[in-house]
């Protein structure tokens, strides 16, 4: 067990090393050209010339990689080309308000898919009937329209929820739920959708199963099959498409995010990326990067505990 | 859109993925959200081609005495910040948000697609780095990835298309990857090969006909996902704000939501419908290609459909033997007495399809009734319907009994099953490893029924869960207890189901097919199990199977069973030497066991020339 | 034995490791067995036992790693692809399954022309081939048009054995072809491939768990245990005075459908194994 975690992490880092590798050699190998957008179409050869010496650019390409790898290693990842922030502490703040935004988007979906997916699932009828066309529908709408209709129906129309505006929940736990309340039901309707869609498909493939009427044979209740039996085999399929949404979520924040004006990741991403401030799009790769190594193994993880047969090898 | 992640389609679709594609698009032709769907799609087509002729004015033209105007004659949509018409802009932006989630989906098909056939049929070291770029691809969030890019290329629609493309491509090539390994197990591609068929050709006509649809399927899926993608960039502003597309309408709508709400209306329906289309088109192809493959299936589950000819089902005479010197000296009080079974299954038109037409049937105390018959004969739906268990939509039919030790079982409800079932009857089912829960220990599900059923402790229900793995056989008790299904053989399987049967003290057990999937010589073993317990524990059973050799081994009593009815009944030595039923006759008939054998070669020459 | 069909030398066949850190998987030692041409040979065995791999092996479908599989007077276990499929008018088969053994996408003339198409046989000769063939396994023509779920299990295997006709092979490997068919239809089919056999004078490697039919339809019976071959000879006397003591168990194990000669042969079985657990055989 301890050495499997031990090994998925080393895997983890050599994955971390190439993909930032990858990223560094894509981002900076138009070197001039980006100082030539910082400074301006208008400017000199020679301004854009000390603006590139100014940022390193102009040294041979493996040796700014290897002075921002050493950098990484002792947790320094250089400074904002634009504000002068370093990386570290600008992607900190705004990585807690995203996962914290993203952990709770999850639980709730999670929560509210598996009590859709059962009961359509062992009710069928219209039930059934709902969810999947309502899973349908979820999946199809792009996110960002939900939340411009929660938007123009809950805070423009009926003034429920201010649009715009973050409450940090040191500040007041109440104001922080209500400020976050629109963008995670923006954020959790795709995901509930697909979860929903695939506990159904899970539930109804295992109450096919042999198993399940041997164990009614033995005077087990159908309720206990469905929420001991049933639920822990159809978990395993649904914890991997939860977890494919925790990692989509990152990228549907950055929409969310932008719409109701939350300082998160995503706010970061959109700034980075149009002012081309590249130390942060570096460390914006490498965040999500290891958000994504941590997800996919504590979901390997959890999905060794429900399924002997994956038992971690 | 929140997600970049195409969820799968479920290979068991792609298992039965019938006939082609004309086929299929006719079924969706016949299918009325399909039909909508590709309707609507068709529409978009000629719009995203002829938008900017259709376009009432020109839709760049900006006219700032008139902006931010409400729908009238003029501007049937109004206009926008900078006095545009707006749909006039609609139609042309159309054109590019189609073509860049074309662009998107095509580069996702065309690169997974070919990735994926390779790597799945060849495999080897291509498929080792395929695999793994694949993961590492979709394992990154697709819309951080995107950003990336968008700092390095700049705000160009095409170059992120590409990039998305390139991203999309892995659902394309796992799915690809997981149908071409399947299909490349199947008997038909051996079978193929064994024929002379080159690779190219076996992947050509066996491979590309079964991934075929799944692939326009995901290719649906994909392109609303391209479509949501492709609006949410432009819509944050980091498209090319210059060209019209409806996520550059979007962003100019959303800066003017309080002033004019309705501006984000119009790109808002557009980008919905389409990805609703789309998304509801898959669906429907989905449920058509399901359909076409479930049709088959039913038809043999329920059994009723055999092609040897339409015989009117009635309940005519059954040879019914009388009792004989063995069979009297055996005969107990009567525990189990069926009559006038009969099963039917409700079918979505609201008729019932019968697969057990009215039989009689009785089980004693102390000997064993064997109820023998070829698949499709109802002989496992006769042993559901007695223990309340058939499949979803069967049930018994009104005029039945089930009597079982004085109670009437017919239509009983869950909680009447709920005293019987372990506790009075028990089951040993055909499959042994299907049968137990792949995620609980043995251990764990042999005593959960003890506990509830016979409120025992967890020590009292360890401790007689091992003394009955003892009893049934297993050499290692202790160690099986602990084990998971998966971890033993089926035989040992076998056994355990055997040894849960019996854990409840049952007064009847009802065996399918118990020693069908086993080895002969584990048959003998657990058949020598099955009679010892029946005489330990004084118990009546009713055993279904298609064997003669079971029968002759272990029953005290026969019933013959065919399409839905028993034809003949009797003591088993009536049945071996004396059948009347010309089923019955048949049958023995086909039995080899006493047929002589061919012997060497040369010795059936005479054979050859009449 | 010079005037054999093909014959097996000494073939071990050993399955790669799946995956890292995990053992290569031996599922044939040694295994020696010849066919001569028109003749059945039947091959007994449990499940595990090698008796499908020893199948494949001849079809060229599992890796041969050590003997030889003379056919013709050349070694037919280490051929390449294109090699591999010029045997194709020789060796051929008829799989177990009748519902994954053909294609459900192909109609039945699609599947039976697959092969003669593959060896340049122009479309009008294949189909009228195909009539042909349909006649020779007591299928009616307009079978071809249609697909393979429209049959049942036996039918699907009578497509199967006109599929393995196409190319008039002279060995068809058989691997168990009638286990997944009910009782009566299992009969029509065995007698199908006798009648077959003595029409066309092909010879059959017959694979099956099932005692009684390899005897019904072998000449010759070679019986497999983990992965080797046990004992082999003729028939009827294999089957009727087994030697092996694995054979002798095997063959007592098997109910005979009589309740008076069972209970007989249940008391014989008895005493067999424990005459066998004192003498310490395996």
């Amino acid at each position: 067990m301890l050495s499997y975690i031990a090994r998925r992490l080393a895997a983890g880092v050599v994955l971390l090393v190439a993909i930032t590798t990858v990223a560094f050699l894509l981002l900076y190998a138009g070197g001039g050209n980006i100082a030539r957008r910082i400074v301006g179409q208008s400017a000199t050869e020679e301004v854009v010339a000390r603006k590139a010496a100014e940022l390193g650019l102009d040294k041979p390409l493996w040796e700014q990689y290897w002075n921002w790898l050493t950098g990484a290693v002792h947790g320094d990842f250089g400074r904002s080309w634009f504000s002068g922030e370093t990386v570290v502490a600008g992607l900190t703040s705004r990585l807690a308000v995203t996962l914290a935004l993203v952990c709770l988007t999850t639980l709730i979906a999670a929560l509210l898919a598996v009590v859709l997916g059962v009961l359509a699932a062992t009710r069928r009828g219209w039930i059934d009937k709902v969810v999947q066309f309502g899973s349908v529908l979820g999946f199809a709408i792009p996110g960002f329209l939900i939340a411009l209709a929660l938007v123009v129906v809950f805070s423009i129309n009926l003034g429920w929820f201010r649009a715009t505006g973050f409450i940090r929940p040191s500040d007041s736990v109440s104001g922080w739920l209500k400020s976050i309340t629109l963008p995670v039901i923006a954020l959790a309707v795709g995901s509930i959708a697909s979860v929903a869609q695939q506990v159904r498909g899970a539930v109804l493939d295992a109450l096919s199963r042999d198993y399940v009427r041997t164990l009614r044979s033995r005077g087990v209740p159908s309720r206990r099959v469905v929420y001991k039996h049933v639920l822990r085999n159809a978990g395993g399929p649904a914890l991997a498409v939860l977890g494919v949404n925790f990692i989509g979520m990152l990228g549907g924040t950055v929409i969310v995010e932008r719409m109701f004006l939350l300082p998160g990741l995503g706010q970061l991403a959109v700034n980075a990326t149009t002012q081309a401030d590249i130390p942060y799009v570096m460390g914006l790769v490498l965040a999500t990067a290891v958000i994504v190594v941590v997800v996919n193994l504590v979901i390997d993880l959890a999905q060794a505990a429900l399924n002997p047969r994956v038992r971690l090898s | 859109m929140s997600t970049v992640a195409v969820p799968a389609v479920p290979l068991e679709v792609l298992a039965e993925a019938p006939a082609g594609k004309v086929s299929l698009l006719r079924r969706l032709l016949r299918n009325p959200i399909g039909v909508t769907c590709l309707g609507y799609l068709v529409l978009l087509a000629l719009v995203a081609v002829f938008g900017r002729l259709m376009a009432p004015q020109d839709p760049d033209r900006a006219d700032p005495g008139n902006f931010l105007a409400s729908p009238s004659a003029e501007h049937l949509m109004g206009t926008d910040s900078t006095g545009r018409d707006v749909l006039s802009r609609l139609l042309a932006a159309t054109q590019i948000s189609v073509a860049a989630a074309l662009l998107a989906t095509v580069i996702a098909v065309v690169l997974g697609v070919v990735t994926g056939l390779i790597a799945g049929y060849f495999g080897g070291w291509f498929d080792s780095i395929s695999s793994w770029i694949a993961g590492l691809l979709m394992a990154m969030p697709g819309f951080v990835v995107l950003l990336a890019a968008r700092a390095v290329i700049g705000p160009t629609v095409w170059m992120a298309m590409v990039v998305f493309g390139v991203l999309m491509a892995p659902g394309f090539f796992r799915l690809v990857y997981a149908a071409v390994t399947a299909v490349r197990n199947e008997l038909y591609v051996d079978a193929a090969r064994v024929a002379g068929l080159s690779d190219a050709r076996i992947i050509g006509r066996h491979i590309m006909s079964v991934v075929r649809a799944p692939i326009i399927i995901q290719a649906a899926m994909a392109a609303g996902i391209a479509v949501a993608i492709q609006a949410g960039l432009d819509f944050l502003g980091l498209g090319d704000l210059g060209v019209a597309s409806w996520g550059a309408m979007l962003n100019d709508g959303f800066a003017k939501i309080y002033n004019q709400p309705i501006l984000m209306l119009w790109p808002s329906l557009a980008i919905a419908l389409t990805c609703i289309a789309l998304t509801l088109l898959a669906n429907a192809l989905r449920d058509e290609l399901e359909r076409a493959g479930a049709a088959p299936k039913r038809k043999k589950k329920a059994g009723a459909a055999r092609d040897d000819g339409d015989v009117i089902i009635q309940a005519a005479d059954v040879i019914v033997h009388g009792a004989d010197a063995h069979s009297q000296a055996l005969t107990g009080e009567v525990l189990l007495d069926v009559h006038h079974l009969r099963v039917g299954y409700d079918q979505p038109d609201g008729s019932v399809t019968e697969v057990v037409h009215g039989i009689d049937l009785r089980v004693h105390r102390g000997s064993i009734h064997g109820l023998i018959g070829e698949s499709g004969s109802g002989k496992t739906q006769t042993a559901f319907a007695i223990m309340g268990l058939l499949p979803a939509g069967g049930r018994v039919l009104e005029g039945a009994s089930i009597m079982f030790a004085g109670q009437e079982l017919a239509g009983g409800s869950e909680a009447l099953y709920r005293g019987i079932l372990g506790k009075r009857i028990a089951y040993i089912p055909q499959e042994p490893m299907s049968n137990l829960d792949p995620s609980f220990t043995v251990g764990s599900q042999l005593t959960e029924p003890m506990r509830l059923a016979l409120g025992l402790k967890r020590a009292q229900a360890k401790q007689r869960a091992l003394d009955l793995l003892d009893r049934v056989g297993i050499p290692d008790p202790a160690r099986t207890f602990a084990a998971y299904p998966h971890e033993i053989s089926g035989g040992m399987a076998q056994r355990v189901l055997i040894a849960g049967a019996v854990s409840l003290d049952p007064q009847l057990l009802i065996a399918d097919e118990p020693t069908t999937a086993l080895d002969v010589t584990v048959q003998a073993e657990v058949l020598e199990l099955i009679r010892d317990l029946q005489t330990e524990l004084n118990l009546g059973v009713l055993l279904v199977t298609h064997n003669f050799g079971v029968v002759a081994d272990l029953c005290d009593q026969v019933s013959v069973m065919q399409r839905g009815l028993i034809v003949e009944a009797g003591p088993v030595r009536a049945i071996f030497h004396d059948a009347q039923h010309p089923y019955t006759q048949s049958l023995l008939d086909a039995i080899l066991d006493d047929a002589a054998p061919r012997g060497p070669l040369g010795a059936d020459r005479e054979e050859v020339a009449p | 034995m010079s005037n054999s069909l093909i014959d097996i030398k000494e073939v071990d066949v050993t399955y790669p490791a799946q995956g890292f850190g995990k053992k290569p998987f031996k599922a044939l030692t040694s295994v020696s067995l010849d066919i001569r041409p028109g003749e059945t040979v039947g091959l007994v065995g449990e499940s595990g036992s090698g008796k499908t791999t020893l199948g494949r092996a001849v079809l060229g479908l599992a890796p041969v790693t050590a003997g030889v599989i003379d056919y013709g007077g050349r070694d037919i276990a280490h051929l390449g692809r294109r090699e591999r499929r010029a045997l194709a008018s020789d060796i051929q088969v008829v799989f177990q399954d009748p519902y994954s053994s053909l294609n459900p996408s192909l109609t039945i003339e699609q599947i039976l022309a697959e092969p003669l198409t593959a060896r340049g046989v122009a479309g009008k000769t294949a189909r009228t081939r195909v009539r042909d063939l349909l006649g020779q396994v007591a299928l009616p023509a307009d079978a071809a048009g249609r697909l393979p779920r429209e049959f049942s299990g036996g039918q699907r295997q009578r497509i199967a054995i006109a599929r393995a006709l196409a190319l008039d092979p002279k060995l068809i490997v058989c691997d168990e072809p009638v286990s997944a068919l009910d009782l009566s239809t299992q009969a029509k089919v065995l007698d199908l491939f006798i009648d077959i056999q003595r029409r066309t004078g092909v010879a059959y490697l017959f694979i099956s768990h099932d005692l009684a039919v390899v005897r019904h339809v072998s000449h010759r019976v070679a019986v497999m245990y983990h992965g080797e071959i046990v004992e082999a000879g003729d028939g009827d006397q294999v089957t009727a005075h087994p030697q092996h003591p694995y054979t002798q168990r095997l063959f007592m194990a098997a109910p005979v459908p009589d309740p008076d000669r069972q209970a007989k042969r249940r008391v014989e079985r008895q005493r067999l194994l424990a005459a066998q657990a004192a003498a310490g055989q395996a």
